[in-house]
């Protein structure tokens, strides 16, 4: 079985509101002091490949990304959780390319690195969450897709798979090759690479590829075009309940409730 | 051919979200002077048909099996390139989610997803949607057609109902069986046949409640009391108090309640970004510089242990003297 994971460096998410400024004339956040990190999604997608390769044996996982000569650290962290091979397309060109732009990137890098029997990319990443790579690039790649999996066994003659739904989960069947998008799962939770991996994945080839070398050019603005970002301002009044006891406090919390449902 | 096409693809017929779909789909019809036409396709769109042409002016039956991916987006595909429309909108079911960046693709079109507005600049279609987690805000210009679009749907008002009812129209699709992905189990896990997204009044808690027996001795009988579903943020789902199906936040469910409560829940921007939609929020928390109350109504600054059983016998009372 031969893997491939996508994996994406984003800011890192968990900065706090008050420090987050976006760049309105890029059109992007502002780097500011935060750190940039592999997307969780992308790691939940590597875990469950490491996962698959342990129970069922006879993979070999390779990560790619697309993105800035930075998005380096994420892939020699993916080669320290023990992943097999790695691949880094530069983004020379555009900082923020839109979906389609993304996926026949990917999908142009993964036929030149070989075929593969799954593709696996993050259900959608931390900061644009734009949630189309998956599809976008399963109709590349001439592939069948399935969204939303935190699950994957090996069974005879292709997957069996559980995915996350709005309701609850449905467990699928799947011949390959396939692309899968990855959501989190108590099971899934990316492991932490031992000291010594982490050392070993600096000596460790990386393929890297300019757009150029896989004669791609972006054509900006093909499939939609960024006109505004901003940050939203919030109306924020919270009217705090008022009394001199609990019971009065709670007893006006409940009125204000009741206010709001009995409108309903 | 500049019809706006809403597709309902949930089994759950004429619900809110479909409501709110069909609204918006006759405000973005009306402006650019179409019509608005319905795609349903579903084991149970014979019954939900009906209802659909209340508001729409055509409505298209395609009777499928259940749900399967490449299936249904073969059949889309097909009946989208007899209607060529400007825009086809989706609710943010799992499955809308899943087949709209495909059916963009196939009709040459540009998809976006978790839309929560929908306008049309000098006849270009352009979309609102929260990035960077809730954080900020973009606005998207569409360069190729149709927009492809799923939506926060519920957060949109309903359409007005038509004088005259529209054509109901079945449609045979010659969609063959694809098997390459077969769904072979599907589970409902949910706390009732009610949708968390459906919810008008949400009670959830988070890290704060402290284990899964507060969340059933008092945030449940609260949430009964109030008729409103019961929800979570990550921590309290990450911790396994409560199913990850109630989890609600940038990796969980995007709500649109009238109240959502929130009960010991900090209000990082990844549980705001599921919520920035509610109408009216409300906290019960012990740190009066706790996020969310940058995002309330009103709110409560007390250990929630001491204002839940005391709230219940409050809203009770009101309850028994509106009687």
């Amino acid at each position: 079985m031969k893997i491939l994971v996508c994996l994406k460096q984003i800011l890192d998410p968990e900065i706090p509101a008050r420090d987050f400024r976006v760049d309105a004339a890029k059109g992007e956040a502002e780097r500011g002091n935060a750190n940039l990190v592999t997307n969780i999604f992308c790691e939940n997608a590597l875990e469950t490949a490491l996962q698959f390769r342990e129970r069922f044996g006879d993979a070999k996982i390779t990560v790619l990304s697309f993105g800035a000569a930075s998005a380096e650290d994420s892939l020699r962290k993916a080669l320290a959780m023990k992943a097999d091979a790695a691949a880094l397309v530069i983004n020379d060109k555009n900082s923020n390319p839109d979906p389609l732009t993304v996926a026949q990137v990917l999908a142009t890098a993964i036929r030149k690195l070989g075929t593969f029997d799954l593709v696996m990319v993050g259900r959608e990443a931390g900061d644009w969450g734009a949630g189309q790579t998956a599809g976008l690039l399963a109709e590349e790649l001439s592939m069948a897709c399935v969204s939303f999996v935190d699950r994957i066994e090996a069974m005879s003659g292709g997957l069996r798979m559980k995915r996350q739904t709005d309701s609850g989960w449905e467990v699928l069947e799947a011949q390959t090759p396939l692309v899968v998008s990855i959501t989190n799962d108590e099971h899934n939770v990316p492991r932490i690479p031992k000291v010594r991996d982490v050392m070993t994945s600096y000596h460790q080839p990386i393929t890297q590829w300019t757009l150029a070398d896989l004669g791609y050019e972006i054509e900006a603005d093909k499939y939609y075009q960024l006109v505004d970002l901003s940050i939203p301002e919030k109306e924020s009044r919270c009217e705090f309940v008022t009394g001199d006891t609990l019971d009065e406090r709670v007893e006006s919390l409940a009125r204000r409730i009741t206010e709001v449902t009995s409108a309903l | 051919m500049n019809d706006v096409v809403i597709c309902l693809l949930s089994p759950a017929g004429f619900d809110r979200a479909a409501q709110g779909l069909a609204g918006e789909g006759r405000r973005l019809a009306e402006k650019l002077g179409s019509q608005l036409k319905a795609i349903v396709l579903s084991p149970q769109s014979p019954a939900t048909a009906p209802e659909v042409a209340q508001v729409c002016d055509e409505v298209i039956v395609v009777e499928q099996d259940e749900y399967q991916p490449e299936t249904a987006l073969t059949a889309l595909v097909d009946v989208c390139r007899q209607l060529s429309p400007a825009a086809v909108l989706f609710g943010n079911d799992t499955y809308s989610q899943e087949v709209t960046p495909r059916l963009a693709y196939r009709l040459d079109g540009a998809a976006v997803g978790d839309a929560v507005a929908i306008t049309v600049h000098e006849q270009a279609l352009r979309v609102s949607r929260q990035v960077y987690g809730g954080k900020a805000q973009a606005t998207i210009e569409l360069k190729r057609t149709p927009a492809v679009l799923w939506t926060r749907a519920r957060s949109f008002a309903s359409a007005n109902k038509l004088s005259t009812p529209g054509n109901i129209t079945e449609l045979n699709v010659d969609a063959p069986t694809d098997t390459r992905t077969r769904i072979v189990e599907r589970k409902r896990e949910s706390q009732s046949e009610q949708r968390l997204e459906e919810a008008r009044v949400i009670v959830s808690g988070g890290r704060g409640i402290g284990g899964p027996e507060p969340f059933n001795d008092e945030l449940k009988p609260l949430a009964e009391l109030l008729g409103a579903q019961l929800a979570a943020s990550r921590a309290a789902c990450d911790a396994g108090w409560v199913p990850p199906t109630f989890q609600v936040g940038q990796t969980g469910k995007k709500v649109t309640p009238d109240l959502y409560l929130a009960i010991a829940i900090t209000g990082a921007s990844q549980h705001m970004a599921g919520i920035s939609e509610a109408k009216n929020i409300a906290a019960i928390n012990t740190d009066p510089d706790a996020p969310i109350f940058k995002h309330c109504r009103f709110g409560i600054v007390e250990d929630y242990r001491k204002v839940v059983p005391l709230l219940r016998q409050k809203l009770i009372a009101l309850q028994n003297s509106q009687r």
